[in-house]
């Protein structure tokens, strides 16, 4: 038993290593996901920004939070395509006839994804210091937003792995992916406060996971209450875990 | 000597009722190479995928070293080296980060794993190119590496899924040259193809597919034997000129004439005597062929002499035995 954890543990490293190589290696993909979230932040700050007034914040420090939510939930879908191209090359034929873990395919997956959400952090970070974003509580508490993020973001990838176990190929996985991905993003506290959208769109917006997650981020980033919001974004995070990530298995046991 | 590789009436039907095996029974006897012979969709990488436990049989039993497949899978994938017809190599990666990728996930130790890469991709003429991404590589060096890549955990069953097809003849008789070698080291071969002359080069025995049974079995020299060493084949022009012909040849060389359309053919053995008696007979009824080839006998030939049709491509079938 002890073995076998062991064993999934080092597939799960090897297939990671493998899935991060295989980003670092198309520099032009690596570059235009790099760019897409300063785009947003750019875009956000600079165009929409001076339209919107968020009570209580300046605008900049209230977007960099729904910022973070935003590209990693879009970098998500990146596992989606990740594993439709895997099932389609072939690659995961090979892969089952090895004696490795099973689970190690869909871990490898979602950790290299969750690696990549880091530097993605760190990235926005700089980019949101560089147009005026600044920390309103402090850097443990802001660290700790960030670690939120993450984990709600690790989360996600599972439901995003489902969804490139069940298409067609790499393309249609994306296109999958987009519908379920611009409600949650847009229609949340991201981008603007959710007391200015209508009243039937508000009871959606103010109670889905993005919101929670941005609030919760946002909280500890700029201060106001916490402990609720990061249990539920925990919550949240456990449950699409414990629901999705078993029903993605299931998904990648029948994918012959 | 227990068999290396065993099916056992092997069955399997495909979502939409698309019958891939129907009932496959054979055994590969340890350090032999044994051919799948077939065209495509007769159900050939259907029975490597249940061989190699990717995919559940309906019926039957498998074994691999006196495993069951079905029983004992996680055992099973110790013992066998998979080369697919698919190249199933991640191009974004070097050739020596493949290999170490396939070491690792073999379990090997992280020590081994590096020595065994340099040596892999030594033995398969790929030093040079192996710290390039395999996007760089010709489809030879690709199906080499991918052949490596089988080879890490130096299993003694190996499974090789048309492991030419698609490459250019060069390639193919350089990657026949690598495979004879490992069987020359005592390894057994499981091969499926779709050329008569890939399996008669490599294979001591060889089984025949069609619609996911097994219509012949033997060694090649047998398959050829009873199918004629050499082919005929005459060209007439038009249907009428050929039934014509079929008639005048009828009883040369002792087997059956086929006729498609304007063009005949003529399993022979006793190649250039039987020409030139087909030609003095032609001549005699006044009938001029438009070509007149002795060649080697295909897969076609094969298909023809055995099911009296020509090998036909069940494309249905062989898109759900990929997808």
């Amino acid at each position: 038993m002890i073995d076998e954890l062991r064993w999934a543990v080092r597939d799960t490293v090897a297939l990671t290593v493998r899935n991060l190589l295989n980003y670092v290696r198309v520099p032009e993909a690596l570059f235009f996901s790099s760019v897409q979230p300063i785009m947003f932040v750019l875009l956000f700050r600079y165009v929409f920004g001076g339209a919107i007034h968020p009570t209580g914040y300046s605008y900049v420090d209230y977007l960099v939070p729904g910022i973070f939510v935003q590209t990693v939930a879009f970098g998500a879908v990146a596992t989606s395509i990740g594993l439709a191209e895997d099932l389609q090359k072939g690659i995961i034929e090979r892969f089952r006839a090895l004696p490795m873990a099973r689970s190690a395919v869909l871990a490898g997956r979602t950790v290299a994804d969750l690696v990549r959400n880091v530097v993605v952090a760190l990235l926005i970070t700089a980019v949101g210091y560089a147009v005026g974003f600044r920390i309103q509580t402090n850097v443990l508490a802001f660290v700790a937003g960030i670690a939120v993020i993450l984990l709600f973001a690790y989360g996600l990838s599972w439901g995003f792995a489902l969804i490139g176990l069940s298409a067609p190929n790499s393309e249609t996985a994306q296109v999958m992916s987009f519908p379920l991905l611009f409600p949650l993003t847009f229609a949340s506290s991201a981008f603007v406060q959710v007391d200015t959208m209508p009243g039937w769109l508000q009871g959606f917006a103010a109670h889905q996971p993005f919101t929670i997650a941005v609030d919760a981020a946002r909280a500890l980033m700029l201060g106001g209450p916490t402990a609720t919001l990061v249990w539920q974004t925990l919550a949240w995070t456990a449950g699409i875990i414990v629901v999705l990530a078993p029903l993605a298995v299931r998904r990648y046991r029948l994918s012959t | 000597m227990p068999a290396a590789i065993e099916a056992h009436e092997l069955t399997k039907t495909f979502k939409g009722g698309v019958r891939a095996l129907d009932g496959v029974t054979f055994s590969v006897e340890a350090g032999t190479v044994f051919g799948l012979l077939g065209p495509n969709g007769a159900g050939k990488t259907t029975v490597v995928r249940i061989l190699t436990t990717i995919l559940r049989s309906d019926d039957g039993r498998a074994l691999v070293l006196g495993h069951d497949v079905a029983k004992e899978p996680a055992l099973v994938r110790t013992l066998f080296g998979l080369a697919g017809q698919y190249a199933a190599v991640d191009e974004n990666l070097t050739g020596r980060e493949n290999l170490r990728m396939i070491g690792r996930l073999n379990h090997m130790a992280s020590k081994e794993v590096a020595s065994r890469a340099t040596q892999l991709l030594e033995d398969f003429q790929l030093s040079d190119a192996a710290d390039r991404p395999l996007k760089t590589y010709s489809g030879g060096m690709r199906r080499r590496l991918d052949l490596a890549a089988a080879l890490v955990a130096r299993p003694s069953v190996l499974f090789l899924d048309e492991p030419t097809t698609g490459l250019d003849p060069q390639s193919r008789i350089g990657l026949w040259g690598v495979i004879e070698q490992l069987v020359a080291g005592g390894t057994t071969v499981l091969l499926t193809t779709q050329y008569l002359e890939e399996a008669d080069r490599l294979a001591s025995q060889i089984a025949v597919v069609d619609h996911g049974r097994l219509i012949a079995e033997g060694s090649p020299t047998q398959l050829k034997a009873s199918l004629g060493a050499t082919v005929l084949d005459i060209g007439l022009g038009d249907a009428a000129v050929a039934a014509r012909a079929a008639t005048v040849l009828h009883g040369v060389g002792g087997k059956d004439v086929h006729v498609t359309g304007g063009d005949l053919e003529l399993p022979v053995n006793g190649g250039p005597g039987v020409a030139m008696e087909a030609l003095r007979l032609l001549d005699q009824a006044g009938i001029v062929p438009t070509r007149f080839t002795l060649r080697e006998p295909s897969l076609d030939d094969v298909f023809l002499s055995l099911t009296g049709k020509k090998a036909e491509g069940a494309e249905g079938a062989s898109e759900v035995a990929t997808a």
